[in-house]
């Protein structure tokens, strides 16, 4: 094994024939943040796949189960009511963002727009503040003596009061819509940005090929902002997967469990009722979800860059 | 291309809808921030009768948020520091030269860029109980410095393999070195220099992150440690039904990461919508 790796060190020596590529030396570079990398998130990782298999309050010594944390895991309807609601919240957080993205540029002009940076600017704010401080505001915003309610009154429509998000109907659908106004400005920021770049020489061809503006819609702008949104769909995905801080700020995952998602469960499992076996094995299954999505995106990603670079 | 001159008043007032909206609750709880309770219920843009400042320090002292903000300080600032070093260190690694095992290690860092912290949260509080460090600012500092070393790596990696090697063969004609123990050393003498903006969007991402960063200051941190984005959410007690004092700490939360926002946008929005997120 280690001669292997020597006689490659080798070879790449002779390959860099430049005197100065001392090419080992990456490896002290790469060391000091590796060191600390490896301490608090390799080992951490590998640990909670270990933690998964065992029966531990997170004090005492923990006891090798098998698989038990796992079968009980699939049979938890907690844990399936959380990630139906990760998947609700997915309509909230990636799919209208998108859409609204998308009617939004395709009605808009292509043109460069003078003030841009000032919508940009503002649009994109959402996206830079604190979960916690987007929570606060909504909670207010959505309390029953709050803004939302106000406004509903004075329009005439005091039979819709209600406490928006302490009610069992509207909760679910109150804290997706924060979401919606999180991701919405990212979405019209990256669809902007990208339309610009589309060639107007394909739309002046679609025109002369009789494309109405549906057509042009459908077959330049949205092939066209293929990167973008895919760079929407990877970034609001996967915040509508991890959400914890908005949730736990605005529901604590109420009322009943009608907003709770999986990383509120597992904190729950995990630090309150000291669970913290299954917690893992919760964990685990949760960053198998993640991973598996950026990297399926992260290769798409890269096989588009790819191709671009090769025509 | 001309557009016709309904087209672009259709699309200014869209943006402007959309930006009041992006805008509004932001505004909205400025003004909030500044009035009394009792005028809570004249709508949400109505101005303050009177100007009431004294909600910021009912939150800067009687809610603790002078404390809250300088714990944030001492978790930020090192957390960010260091994660630049260590990044620069690996991006040109990365970026610059070719090794044996590059890729496998890369993808190993790959992984830290995926996994949420879910993943790792449970072990690392372990871990801290273990080593007695619960509790304290190490807790807070040492795994946000690990998490940002995955995105610091691309980060700077991207930036160094777009810089031209002929420079990198030019500098070391003329006596530099890719040795990190000489002072003649290609990173310092001629990479560092060509480096502020990325170094500079490094700064303003992570500084961001860890400033609102909140899962792992709630499970790692005890009351004397919170940061701000904790402390305003795990607020008990008398200020914590009170909404223009709750409001003014809001504004206290945000505004430094804001500062920064408005003075350095490009970075920011250049960051986020390169599409990686981190862990």
């Amino acid at each position: 094994m280690i001669e292997r790796f020597y006689a490659r060190l080798a070879e790449s020596t002779a390959r860099h024939s430049r005197p100065y590529e001392r090419f080992h030396y990456a490896y002290l570079y790469i060391l000091p943040g590796l060191l600390i990398y490896s301490v608090f998130v390799l080992l951490p990782i590998g640990n909670t796949v270990r933690y998964s298999l065992t029966e531990w309050t997170g004090f005492s010594a923990p006891t090798y189960v098998g698989l038990a944390n796992y079968r009980r895991l699939f049979e938890d309807e907690n844990f399936w009511n959380a990630l139906g609601n990760n998947a609700f919240f997915v309509i909230f957080y990636t799919i209208l963002p998108i859409m609204l993205g998308l009617f939004l540029t395709s009605l808009m002009t292509r043109s460069k727009l003078r003030g841009m940076v000032i919508f940009r600017t503002g649009l994109f704010i959402p996206q830079v503040m604190s979960a916690v401080v987007v929570g606060i505001i909504w909670r207010w915003m959505f309390d029953y003596r709050g803004p939302v309610n106000q406004f509903l009154t004075d329009v005439g429509l005091s039979s819709a009061v209600k406490p928006w998000l302490g009610d069992f109907v509207w909760a679910p659908y109150a804290a997706g819509l924060v979401g919606t106004w999180v991701e919405y400005g990212l979405c019209m920021v990256l669809f902007i940005a990208g339309v610009q770049s589309i060639s107007e020489d394909l739309y002046e061809a679609a025109k002369v090929d009789g494309a109405n503006a549906w057509h042009q819609f459908r077959y330049v702008t949205l092939p066209g902002l293929q990167q973008q949104m895919l760079v929407a769909f990877v970034l609001t995905f996967i915040a509508a997967l991890r959400v914890f801080d908005l949730v736990f700020v605005l529901t604590r995952g109420g009322p009943g469990r009608k907003t709770e998602v999986v990383s509120m469960l597992i904190y729950e499992e995990a630090f309150e009722y000291h669970h913290a076996g299954y917690a893992s094995a919760m964990a685990f299954v949760m960053t198998v979800i993640i991973v598996s999505v950026s990297a399926t995106v992260f290769y798409l990603q890269s096989r588009q860059e790819g191709a671009e670079n090769a025509s | 291309m001309r557009a016709s001159r309904s087209q672009q008043l259709l699309t200014y007032g869209i943006l402007t809808v959309f930006l009041f909206v992006a805008v509004m609750p932001f505004a909205g709880n400025l003004l909030t921030s500044l009035k009394g309770r009792t005028e809570l219920s004249g709508g949400l843009f109505t101005l303050p009768e009177s100007w009431l400042w004294s909600n910021y320090s009912d939150a800067w002292q009687g809610a603790r948020f002078g404390d809250f903000f300088i714990n944030s300080l001492v978790v930020v600032v090192p957390v960010v520091l260091v994660s630049l070093i260590l990044s620069m260190l690996s991006g040109y690694a990365f970026g610059m030269m070719s090794f044996p095992g590059q890729n496998l290690l890369l993808l190993v860092i790959i992984l830290g860029l995926m996994a949420p912290h879910e993943a790792v949260i449970i072990s690392v509080w372990h871990l801290m109980d273990q080593l007695h460090l619960r509790n304290s600012y190490y807790a807070l500092i040492l795994p946000q410095i690990a998490l940002s070393f995955s995105f610091g790596t691309f980060w700077m990696r991207a930036h160094f393999k777009g810089i031209p090697r002929d420079l990198v063969d030019a500098a070391v004609v003329d006596g530099c070195t890719t040795s990190p123990f000489s002072p003649r050393n290609v990173l310092w003498r001629i990479l560092l220099p060509l480096s502020g903006p990325a170094l500079m969007s490094l700064v303003v991402l992570i500084f961001m992150w860890t400033w609102n960063e909140f899962f792992l200051v709630l499970v790692l941190g005890d009351s004397a440690h919170r940061t701000l984005p904790v402390g305003l959410a795990l607020l008990r007690g008398q200020y914590s039904s009170n909404v223009p004092v709750m409001a003014a700490a809001s504004t206290i939360v945000s505004l430094p990461v804001l500062v920064l926002y408005f003075l350095f946008q490009r970075h920011f929005i250049q960051g986020i919508a390169s599409g990686a997120v981190k862990g």
